[in-house]
């Protein structure tokens, strides 16, 4: 393992200069930052577009009866909004982190595989500009629709060529099949990285938190993106081929859409989340100056919510005609879920528990977390009791309560990743103080938006509404959840402007600005293409401890 | 977040004094049938749970991000490394089992309760069938049909007569929630479901679609009207005889053959018999049009023979190419359909 080498770039860029160089420097490179830069730089971009799609839709329904959209337009937004959200912020972002943290974290010098990196970087890319080509291409010939308007979970048969015509649906389905060729790519790399890359010393029980995350993340996706991939093949065989998959008339059945959906749908919020859990077990104890309270029982309570997601797919299906049994059977797998995220978040609380907290940005981001984690748990136990989902399943509840936990909790800990190793990625730090400005900002934004947006669904109204009528008690829920939106803005504008500056002229971070113990700390900011010079031998969980600590060292205790 | 919790908290108390002022005519907190019922009492019982856990879990929360955060009188040391506790994580492992297991079972009792419950001798029996984007309300055992506009008898300790929906789907997906009378069920094709409501009270019940099903989902609006006994028979025998066409209608009962409209629209008693939009039968028997766009007025009538897009943009009817007069005449033929 440790006599493994450079990785050679794709391109020979010695002889070009200028601009250029630099262009096919990075379309070229196969190292695993540059890839992992990419893919986060990427992933901001999108967000700022479904951001502004998010936009619109609150202009929308601010009011009742607003005519400021049309339904058609209105219904391609949420359609996008969802789809690029999912696969094309959220996953590339954390695939980003993963990608630039994980050789680094295990002393290695790359991935195990560069040059597949490098493709599912590109395949990724690709297949959401492909997505968004549809607002240029996807009337086809019969000019019906532009982009793809059939929700992020394109139930059947609102799929079929009787009901989309056009070629919106088809860029939706083969952007989505190219992405999940990226993400299985990526996460077979991964998973190879994770168990054969790992520098000497460091077992599988001295793994730092994050990169066991990874490790389960890549399991899950390679289990999970394919039944989706499968399912877009048989509705592409539908559309064109004359299958019928999920076409009733000739015996086809729909519902099992909805199957192939969810057992993918359901452990991607799982694909996405526990990454985050890796940032929070991180960023936690540096900033406590504690060891992580219980590391055996994090790593079993992870792998465990991985075996149990890939269990509990049927909970966004209580109101399909299951039977009782089948309802009971998704109510009991869902609500176990509970119980391994229980122990992650007590754990968390116990490592700050006796500690001296130092509250810089990182550590503030960690902490809403924390909180608006434990309101999501508690209102997805809510979901998962079928009956009440059947009254709030396809509600605006359900969109407050996956909106507190995208937002709420993966991009909080996504913001608390961006102050913790931004400094270590281009060597600067972020101001402080636009870092806490930015988190007031958004957490009121936040709130005035998704804890609002509760009501109107215990109230009746159901998702995906492009107008709704007076009357039925909803508007000042909305208008609030519409004003949230700004301060979200505002936050997010903080937040770029900060990170802009700071890459200008912001202050020199050094090797270790925060006095954190993994590895990516024990190199220079930014890490040289070859990581660390050395090939380390590490002894415990935490290295850079073991070297600032000799008198009181980790491995006396492991 | 702060304002979350106490909604957890004042949320039971609040909503459900909905019958005096009502605070929304879809709030699923001031439930009128069993179904709703049964799900308003589970709900309550684990918003009471939650809240303890969510009191417990906030409270150690402030407390260590208060106590524990470094002060500026603080030395450079670190503070007492501690690596796990067994005994502690066991117990809040074994804790959040036992919950679970309490929560299984309550919801495991509910869902078989309103899911397996016995149909009685003399339920009402609707079919209903989703369309893009309306609602058909098939009266087998009366034998005639309506739309978006559903009428069941009042069911109460006197004479329980709940009624039964057997759910099917003409196009694509779509969702029965009519919150204050049960939880909500699928429309898929070929793929039929039910479910049923015993409503206690007299009264207009509103809902609508809440399963995403194309470009005027959001107008895809329900109207439950629950009715005395004798007012729902009374309804049943108007809505069984076919139509009466009133001589002066002549002209336009004509004109709704020669401009096709009977291709999409059923007029029990004359050769209209097409299948693809609501029976108009008793049109003038409802409240709304474009299944609850907007009243039934004279005015929205003729603005939305003229073109439906005015006040539902992506309804299937096309705009109608008529005259001044042939509008007239034709919104006059179909306001004689009582």
């Amino acid at each position: 393992m440790a006599t493994q080498t450079l990785p050679p770039s794709a391109v020979p860029v010695a002889h070009k200069s200028g601009a250029l160089r630099t262009i096919l420097e990075w379309m070229g490179t196969a190292d695993h930052k540059k890839i992992g830069l990419m893919y986060i730089v990427y992933a901001v971009l999108f967000l700022v577009v479904m951001g502004i799609e998010a936009i619109l839709m609150r202009i929308q329904l601010a009011h009742a009866n607003s005519t400021f959209l049309s339904p058609q337009v209105f219904n391609r937004l949420f359609t996008m909004h969802g789809t690029t959200g999912v696969f094309f912020v959220a996953m590339p972002i954390l695939v980003g982190f993963g990608n630039y943290l994980v050789p680094l974290m295990i002393g290695a010098r790359d991935m195990a595989f560069p040059r597949l990196n490098a493709f599912s970087f590109w395949v990724t890319a690709f297949s959401g500009f492909l997505l968004y080509g549809s607002f240029f291409a996807g009337g086809g010939f019969s000019q019906a629709g532009i982009a793809p308007d059939v929700g992020w979970f394109a139930y059947a048969p609102l799929t079929a060529p009787a009901f989309s015509p056009g070629h919106s649906t088809d860029y939706w389905t083969l952007s989505i099949m190219l992405a999940g060729v990226g993400s299985i790519a990526g996460a077979a790399n991964m998973i190879a990285t994770v168990i054969g890359m790992r520098c000497p010393g460091m077992t599988m029980s001295r793994l730092p938190l994050f990169a066991w995350m990874n490790l389960v993340m890549g399991g899950l996706i390679l289990v999970t993106i394919s039944p989706l991939t499968a399912a877009q093949l048989m509705l592409m065989g539908d559309r064109y081929l004359g299958s019928h998959f999920f076409d009733v008339a000739a015996g086809g059945s729909v519902v099992m859409w909805m199957h192939f959906f969810w057992i993918f749908g359901h452990p991607e919020v799982y694909v996405l989340i526990i990454p985050c859990f890796g940032f929070i077990s991180e960023i936690v104890p540096v900033f406590s100056r504690k060891a992580m309270f219980g590391y055996p029982a994090m790593v079993a309570a992870s792998v465990g919510i991985g075996f149990v997601s890939l269990g509990v797919w049927a909970h966004h299906m209580f109101t399909v005609g299951m039977p009782s049994y089948g309802n009971a059977f998704f109510v009991l797998t869902t609500m176990v879920v509970a119980v391994p995220t229980g122990i992650k978040i007590f754990n968390w609380l116990a490592t700050m528990w006796g500690g001296k907290i130092r509250f810089d940005a990182p550590m503030l981001f960690c902490t809403g977390f924390l909180f608006q984690f434990l309101i999501a748990g508690l209102t997805g136990i809510m979901l998962a009791t079928a009956p009440f989902d059947w009254q709030l399943g396809n509600s605006y509840f359900v969109v407050a309560h996956f909106h507190y936990v995208i937002v709420g909790g993966i991009l909080f800990s996504i913001f608390a990743a961006f102050y913790y190793w931004f400094p270590k990625m281009t060597g600067r730090m972020l101001s402080e103080t636009l870092g806490k400005w930015h988190f007031w900002v958004f957490l009121i934004g936040f709130h005035l938006t998704f804890d609002f947006l509760h009501i109107p669904g215990l109230l009746g109204m159901p998702r995906r509404v492009y107008t709704y009528d007076a009357g039925r008690g909803w508007e000042t829920w909305n208008f609030i959840a519409s004003i949230g939106t700004i301060f979200q803005v505002i936050g997010i504008l903080i937040f770029v402007y900060n990170m802009i500056q700071a890459y200008i002229q912001g202050p020199v971070a050094g090797n270790d600005p925060w006095d954190a113990w993994t590895l990516e700390w024990a190199t220079t900011s930014p890490p040289p293409e070859y990581n660390l010079a050395r090939i380390p031998e590490v002894r415990s969980r935490r290295p850079l401890w073991d070297i600032k600590h000799p008198e009181d060292p980790d491995w006396k205790y492991e | 977040m702060l304002s979350l919790a106490a909604f957890a908290f004042l949320a039971p108390s609040v909503l459900a004094q909905a019958h005096s002022a009502p605070l929304s005519p879809t709030n699923i907190f001031s439930p009128d049938s069993t179904p709703a019922h049964s799900i308003f009492r589970l709900s309550i019982f684990e918003l009471e749970v939650e809240g303890a856990i969510f009191v417990v879990v906030f409270s150690l929360l402030v407390y260590s991000v208060g106590k524990f955060r470094q002060r500026k009188h603080d030395d450079d040391s670190e503070p007492a490394q501690i690596y796990g506790s067994n005994q502690m994580e066991l117990a809040w492992t074994v804790l959040p089992v036992l919950i679970v297991v309490v929560l299984f079972l309550t919801t495991a009792q509910v869902i078989h309760r309103v899911q397996d419950a016995k149909r009685p001798p003399g339920a009402i029996e609707v079919t209903v069938v989703g369309h893009q984007f309306w609602w058909e309300y098939r009266y087998t055992q009366y034998g005639f049909t309506t739309a978006n506009e559903l009428h069941v008898p009042v069911s109460d300790a006197e004479r329980t007569t709940p009624t039964y929906l057997a759910l099917l789907s003409a196009d694509v997906d779509h969702s029965f929630w009519v919150p204050r009378l049960a939880g909500k069920t699928d429309l898929i094709p070929n793929h039929p479901n039910s479910m049923w409501i015993d409503p206690q009270e007299e009264g207009i019940f509103l809902g609508q679609c809440s399963q995403y099903c194309g470009t005027q989902h959001a107008k895809m609006l329900q109207r439950v009207y629950v009715q005395s006994r004798a007012d729902f028979d009374r309804w049943v025998q108007e809505q069984k005889q076919p139509a009466v066409v009133d001589p002066s209608a002549a002209a336009g009962a004509a004109l709704f053959i020669a401009k096709a409209c009977f291709a999409c629209h059923t007029i029990q008693g004359t050769m209209a018999h097409g299948v693809v939009g609501p029976d108009l039968t008793h049109v003038m028997s409802r409240d709304t049009i474009g299944s609850g766009a907007v009243p039934n007025t004279p005015e929205n009538l003729r603005k939305w023979i003229r073109n439906p897009g005015t006040f539902k943009p992506g309804s299937l009817m096309p705009a109608q190419d008529l005259t001044d007069t042939e509008l007239e005449q034709l919104a006059g033929y179909l306001q004689t359909l009582r």
